[in-house]
């Protein structure tokens, strides 16, 4: 059970959002900016910065979610399992796992952020220069990795509720990575008489 | 020195935002609607808790600028600084109310993780008089100054030592607010 009184059968973040609509709207408008504002980082390369920063934070609803998106972000609905194989390896060792070098020296950065901003070191961002990221690129995995830093403690620490399993994130995730981070539209009525 | 090329002579987490404005906008739209917008904690006490989260985060631009807006806030002066400083060391033994403590105690478990939030935590809250926007309001100011301090260190950014520009700086925070301060001189 949540901490406070929240609306019900809202999932994670979104709970929080329509209880507070006032500090969701920047909450949003960051997060569309940040994962699919324009940017020479792919939207697929912001949202596994995004998962890996929320597993390394133990938020299963935003890592489950956020890994949704990188996976619909990756391909098409039937290269979906191997998507999120692809994910789940990334969050459990990014280093053996299959993705350039660059996104590798991102995610070290964002696990350092993780932990806290003195862990960032000169030789981090170095290595991330080395593999060709600019500073743009290397100032928007510090901003992803701290943002979900926020975003994670504010969905554990009112205790939201989530569903637990992943294939309750599927339609979500490709909500998030086709449609965005904006609010919901409220829903249409159906006219009652066709 | 900070990790990327920022603009020169700009503290804190001022030069990241003006080095990428689109992400300075919501940032500090945030940062206005929580600290100053219309709340029942006043905004002393949204300050203290910025703070305190900045100091458990080690956070040196951040605890000292939010330390001061707090102080400002409270009347400014040697004593409110004093009373700044030993919340941030021990918010337990300081003078202020139940609530506050309270509160503090919730965003110090924030800033360790979410899930260090118990329901005693927040039972003892409520106790105290502290609404569920209250509470709400203080998971998120602790949130997103752990947002905030990591932006600030991650980048290694500029952090003046001259407790007066700390001073200066808040006195325009207070007067003007956080929407467009990155720009702001």
């Amino acid at each position: 059970m949540a901490h406070i009184t929240l609306p019900e059968g809202l999932p994670g973040i979104t709970g929080p959002f329509a209880f507070r609509p006032e500090t969701a709207k920047p909450m949003r408008a960051l997060a569309e900016f940040l994962l699919r504002g324009p940017n020479t980082l792919s939207s697929a390369d912001r949202e596994i910065i995004a998962t890996y920063t929320s597993s390394q934070n133990d938020c299963h609803f935003c890592q489950t979610s956020h890994g949704a998106a990188a996976a619909h972000h990756l391909g098409t609905e039937s290269e979906l399992p191997v998507n999120f194989a692809l994910i789940a390896e990334i969050k459990r060792d990014f280093e053996s796992a299959p993705i350039s070098p660059k996104l590798k020296a991102l995610l070290n950065i964002a696990g350092h952020v993780q932990q806290g901003g003195k862990r960032v070191t000169t030789e981090d961002v170095a290595c991330a220069r080395g593999e060709g990221a600019t500073d743009t690129e290397i100032h928007d995995t510090v901003l992803i990795a701290a943002a979900f830093c926020m975003y994670n403690r504010y969905v554990d620490g009112l205790a939201t509720w989530a569903p637990l399993e992943q294939d309750a994130y599927i339609p979500m995730g490709a909500r998030m990575a086709h449609q965005g981070y904006a609010a919901a539209p409220t829903p249409v009525q159906e006219p009652v008489n066709a | 020195m900070p990790h990327i090329a920022l603009p020169e002579g700009v503290p804190g987490p001022r030069g990241p935002m003006l080095f990428r404005p689109e992400a300075a906008e919501p940032m500090s739209e945030m940062a206005e609607v929580l600290m100053r917008g219309p709340s029942t904690l006043t905004l002393a006490e949204r300050e203290l808790i910025g703070t305190y989260v900045s100091a458990e985060n080690d956070c040196r631009y951040c605890q000292t600028i939010h330390g001061a807006v707090a102080a400002h806030y409270l009347g400014g002066g040697e004593e409110k600084e004093a009373l700044v400083h030993q919340i941030k060391c021990n918010p337990a033994a300081a003078p202020i109310s139940a609530k506050l403590k309270a509160l503090l105690n919730i965003a110090g478990h924030v800033q360790l993780g979410g899930k260090h939030v118990t329901a005693e935590d927040i039972a003892q809250a409520r106790a105290e008089g502290a609404t569920d926007l209250e509470i709400h309001d203080t998971v998120l100011i602790a949130a997103n100054f752990c947002m905030m301090n990591r932006y600030v260190d991650g980048l290694a950014t500029w952090t003046p030592d001259d407790p007066d520009f700390y001073r200066q700086r808040a006195a325009s925070l207070a007067q003007h607010g956080y929407a467009g301060s990155a720009s702001r001189t």
